[in-house]
């Protein structure tokens, strides 16, 4: 098997027994990247050079007989609205095209740390806003398992990529669903952690009481030692949780007797496909032949999730976009005649609809004479539907749903619609406005395109749903997220 | 102004805090330097960049909320201030809006010689924005973010000063109570304080009237100037059948005017909420009891104390309290109970002040120590040596150092105060000058300060000059 398409705990293992070399896991990488990604499009930047590099420097190091982090050597792509130094970060924006950040994220220097390699920067939807990825300024990315299909959003391009073993494992942020929802259409597993548990410096925001910064791989053990390599507290971000964490890959148990498992009514009714129910049904009923408990709950205000959400997260974004004006970075337009003229241009021209919707909705909903009704309004739903959370977690250990309705939907099926588009994320945005940590799983497929489960957990619960999906890709044979056949 | 008519006055000050560094960032806190040297990513409002509150800058906030008596929210917010301008480079002001860290205060401030109590709304903290700069030398706007995210404090005052004599006592008291808790530099002249005013008019016994609010004043004398045009122009509007419009207005002081910045129907929407980024802020009632055992008697209340315990007069007082230096040098002289407070409030506004505007010295480090000033006072007071002598020995000790007594012992400066001796020196000059005793009888009074004067020289200036005096007019009247 190609080095390419084996997971992040395996190259590990082999760079320790010498099987292989950093440089020779990112070579072949990267040219599984440049055989695809023509196709594929999720990297907006590709790093070879400073890929093979840092490789070079793992070799040196292993050759010195330096101790070296399980993740060293381990190629991994990044979503391009996460800081990197002296490395482009367009947040896939007409606004950013030429932005190079002077400071790292702190997840980046966490990566670089864990002498990681960072294969690139991948694709996304403007500003993390969207659920196809095709709001990106630059390029649409494909689904690898059906070209003709979107990969999600917004981090679509770190979904894909890791898909389509364009890098072994990948960063994305998720808002609403961005990490999860993409994991369930390209395949893949992805993690959205408990607000706080990752730092949120140098992610450029959205709506910063929901970002959080997680990590996408083809294996369970993949993903839980990037948490442990991210996760942690961060004096730079004020809203990090001071607290340690286990090494989530080193507590990893299959052992799922007694596990209480809610299954929550509300998640499997009207506009939720019937193939994504059985699949995620039938995932529950295995981890209960192993001695899982399952029970069925109710989470009344489920569906008032998605509006609380669209207030909340636009009304913080309307404020976090406002630095884009054309007058210290960024893109500024060419032609105008005043101050005033200067913002209007610069803003018209460099945000794409769905960022410059989104802005609009926000500056509504924060507006003198509307903030009662509109932003308060969503906080009191938010604090209930918390609540409700809280209440269920008193009963149940996991909850798990679909991750989203369907599969993968066509591209441009949802271009015009954007409160259709805005349904794709029904599932994920609950756990966002509760600021929970859930992660999504492959339980099967519909017509060859990948389905995905969602399990959540209450807050700093990572090990219980790692545990979880554990028992499951064990169950499954040990590999969840099959290669796609590019074409 | 017109007798009928009454104004009302609200002052929102903003003063620069003097941590050692930013608000939300670790960058120094610095006035003057290089133009954008004190800036790094998070006060240049990066993309992806967030802020970390200063303690300091919550405890600062809490001692100015102490001094003026106000409540303190132990537990608060922060709120984003939404708008566009290019020295904001978030295009968001973090600042406070629904819950202050303290509020309903109120400050005690003495004018023409009462006590006016003016009520304090609010004390929040924010960040400052920077500052746009324009010049010949170069075409449009350069923009200097070293100042953006310094802390201020905006304090808010009710609408309870009625006149621009109560609105200067007000400001100069702030201004000193941030120098005595030493939590602001107050340097005008670099903008550390600032305020926006807040005016309107009514006919005594009516309603208040329709407020305008202006912005741009740079100084408190700009300040009392505001204050009085903008009084007079609404009286005018109203006389003239007018009515005043709520709008915000620019006070250009070297006009002496001020101009509709803009108008209530555009006044901006600032779409305040809660920010984000940052944590509640928790305060410990412990904490905020500690600080309000570090505030120091505040100069309003020592100015009552100097005019009703000591005698001082209301403007000789609030000289000295208004200075931390001064009233601090004051209050560890008069302590000493040597001596009269007025003697050595005289000597403190008369010599000792004139040498600090020559000189620039500071009193903490002055070479004529409270003590020492005590016992010069105390000397001359008992009358063993004059008030010339008394000069004489401040100017030794400026030069030479030394105490006061050795001083005067070694210059031989000693007061003649012997009445016999006194009166032999009188009749030996009486006799010399025949002709001024003769010009005193014939009705010529002046004649008696020459003799006194003559005497004094014959003394070599050791007489006391008062029983010299008293000596020779005795003397006259006798023969």
């Amino acid at each position: 098997m190609e080095l390419y398409n084996k997971s992040a705990a395996e190259l590990s293992a082999m760079l320790k027994n010498k099987e292989c070399s950093a440089v020779e896991i990112t070579e072949s990488v990267m040219s599984r990247a440049e055989a695809v990604d023509g196709d594929v499009n999720a990297y907006i930047t590709l790093c070879k050079e400073s890929a093979l590099e840092k490789a070079k420097a793992v070799d040196a190091a292993i050759a010195e007989g330096k101790e070296l982090g399980a993740l060293a050597g381990i190629p991994i792509g990044i979503k391009d609205n996460i800081s990197t130094k002296g490395i482009k970060t367009t947040c896939a924006s007409k606004m950013l095209e030429n932005y190079e950040p002077p400071f790292n994220a702190t997840v980046i220097d966490r990566v670089n740390a864990n002498d990681m390699v960072i294969t690139g920067k991948l694709n996304m939807d403007e500003f993390a806003m969207g659920s196809s990825t095709e709001n990106s300024y630059f390029k649409k990315t494909l689904n690898p398992h059906g070209l003709d299909r979107v990969p999600g959003g917004s981090s679509g391009g770190s979904a894909a990529a890791v898909a389509a073993r364009e890098c072994i494992v990948a960063l994305g942020s998720d808002t609403g669903g961005s990490i999860r929802q993409p994991a369930s259409y390209c395949g893949v597993i992805g993690l959205k952690p408990t607000y706080s548990s990752v730092s949120r410096y140098g992610l450029v925001a959205f709506a910063s009481s929901l970002d959080q910064i997680g990590p996408l791989g083809t294996s369970v053990k993949d993903v839980a030692m990037l948490q442990s390599a991210i996760c942690g507290y961060d004096k730079m971000d004020a809203t990090s949780a001071y607290r340690d964490y286990p090494d989530f890959a080193a507590l990893l148990s299959t052992d799922v007797t007694g596990l209480k498992i809610g299954i929550p009514e509300e998640y499997y009714g009207e506009g939720i496909d019937a193939a994504v129910k059985t699949s995620v049904m039938n995932a529950v009923r295995e981890l209960e032949k192993k001695g899982a408990v399952v029970k069925n709950i109710s989470l009344p205000s489920t569906s008032y999730a998605i509006n609380a959400y669209y207030i909340i997260s636009s009304a913080e974004a309307s404020s976090n976009l406002a630095r884009f004006d054309g007058v210290k970075y960024g893109y500024r337009a060419e032609d105008y005649d005043s101050l005033v003229d200067m913002y209007e241009k610069t803003r018209s021209e460099g945000f794409g609809d769905e960022v410059k919707r989104r802005i609009m909705l926000g500056t509504f909903v924060l507006s003198s004479g509307y903030y009662d009704a509109y932003y308060k309004t969503a906080k009191l739903l938010q604090r209930k539907i918390k609540q409700e959370f809280a209440d269920a977690f008193s009963e149940v250990d996991v909850i798990i749903t679909p991750t989203a309705p369907s599969k993968a939907f066509r591209i441009g099926e949802n271009t015009d619609n954007p409160l259709k588009m805005y349904a794709a994320d029904v599932c994920t945005v609950p756990i966002n406005i509760a600021g929970l940590p859930a992660m999504s799983i492959p339980c099967g497929d519909d017509n060859g395109m990948p389905l995905g489960m969602q399990i959540i957990g209450k807050d700093f619960s990572e090990q219980t749903l790692f545990n979880t999906a554990y028992a499951y890709e064990n169950i499954m044979g040990g590999n969840l997220c099959k290669m796609p056949e590019i074409k | 102004m017109n007798n009928n008519y009454e104004m009302v006055v609200g002052l929102e000050v903003h003063a620069e805090l003097n941590t050692d560094s930013k608000i939300y960032c670790s960058c120094k806190n610095a006035f003057g330097l290089e133009v954008n040297s004190q800036v790094c990513p998070i006060c240049m409002g990066m993309p992806g960049t967030l802020p970390t509150l200063n303690e300091k800058v919550v405890e600062y906030a809490i001692k100015m909320g102490h001094a003026l008596n106000c409540k303190i929210n132990g537990v608060c917010k922060q709120d984003r201030k939404n708008y566009f301008y290019p020295d904001l480079p978030k295009a968001y002001q973090i600042s406070q809006a629904e819950v202050p860290l303290c509020e309903n205060g109120h400050l005690d401030v003495m004018v023409d010689g009462k006590v006016k109590s003016i009520g304090v709304t609010r004390i929040h903290i924010e960040e400052d924005a920077g500052k746009l700069l324009h010049d010949d030398s170069f075409a449009g706007s350069l923009v200097d973010l070293n100042r953006c995210g310094v802390p201020l404090i905006e304090i808010v005052s009710e609408p309870d000063i009625r006149s621009s004599a109560e609105a200067k006592a007000y400001l100069e008291t702030i201004k000193s109570i941030l120098q005595y808790i030493n939590i602001s530099d107050c340097k005008m002249q670099e903008g550390s304080i600032r305020c926006d005013v807040n005016v309107s008019v009514h006919k005594i016994g009516e309603p208040f009237g329709t407020r305008c609010e202006m912005k741009n004043v740079n100084s408190f004398s700009a300040a009392i100037r505001g204050i009085e045009y903008e009084a007079k122009r609404q009286i005018e509007v109203l006389e003239n059948g007018g009515t005043v419009e709520q709008e915000t207005r620019r006070w250009d002081d070297v006009k002496g005017e001020s101009v509709v910045m803009r108008t209530k129907e555009n006044a901006n929407d600032y779409r305040y909420f809660p920010e984000p980024d940052l944590l509640t802020i928790v305060v410990e009632d412990e904490t905020i009891e500690k600080l309000r055992a570090e505030i120091p008697e505040l100069p309003n209340a020592k100015l009552v104390r100097y005019v009703n315990e000591l005698g001082i007069s209301q403007s000789d007082a609030s000289v000295i309290a208004e200075s931390v230096d001064k009233a601090n040098y004051f209050d560890a002289a008069v302590a000493l109970k040597k001596c009269t407070a007025k003697g050595i409030c005289k000597w403190l506004l008369g010599d000792i002040s004139s040498l600090i505007n020559e000189t620039g010295i500071i009193l903490s480090d002055f070479a004529l120590t409270p003590e020492k000033l005590a016992d010069l006072v105390a000397i001359i007071e008992s009358g063993a040596i004059s008030n010339a002598a008394g000069k004489t020995v401040f100017e030794t000790i400026l030069q030479e150092g030394g105490e006061v007594k050795d001083i005067v012992e070694k210059k031989g400066l000693a007061q003649n105060s012997n009445t016999d001796e006194l009166e032999a020196i009188a009749k030996a000059v009486l006799a010399e000058n025949e002709k001024s005793v003769a010009d005193f009888k014939g009705g010529k009074t002046n004649a008696l300060g020459f003799l006194v004067g003559q005497c004094m020289k014959a003394s070599k200036g050791k007489a006391n000059p008062g029983m010299m005096k008293e000596i020779v007019a005795r003397m006259l009247e006798e023969q």
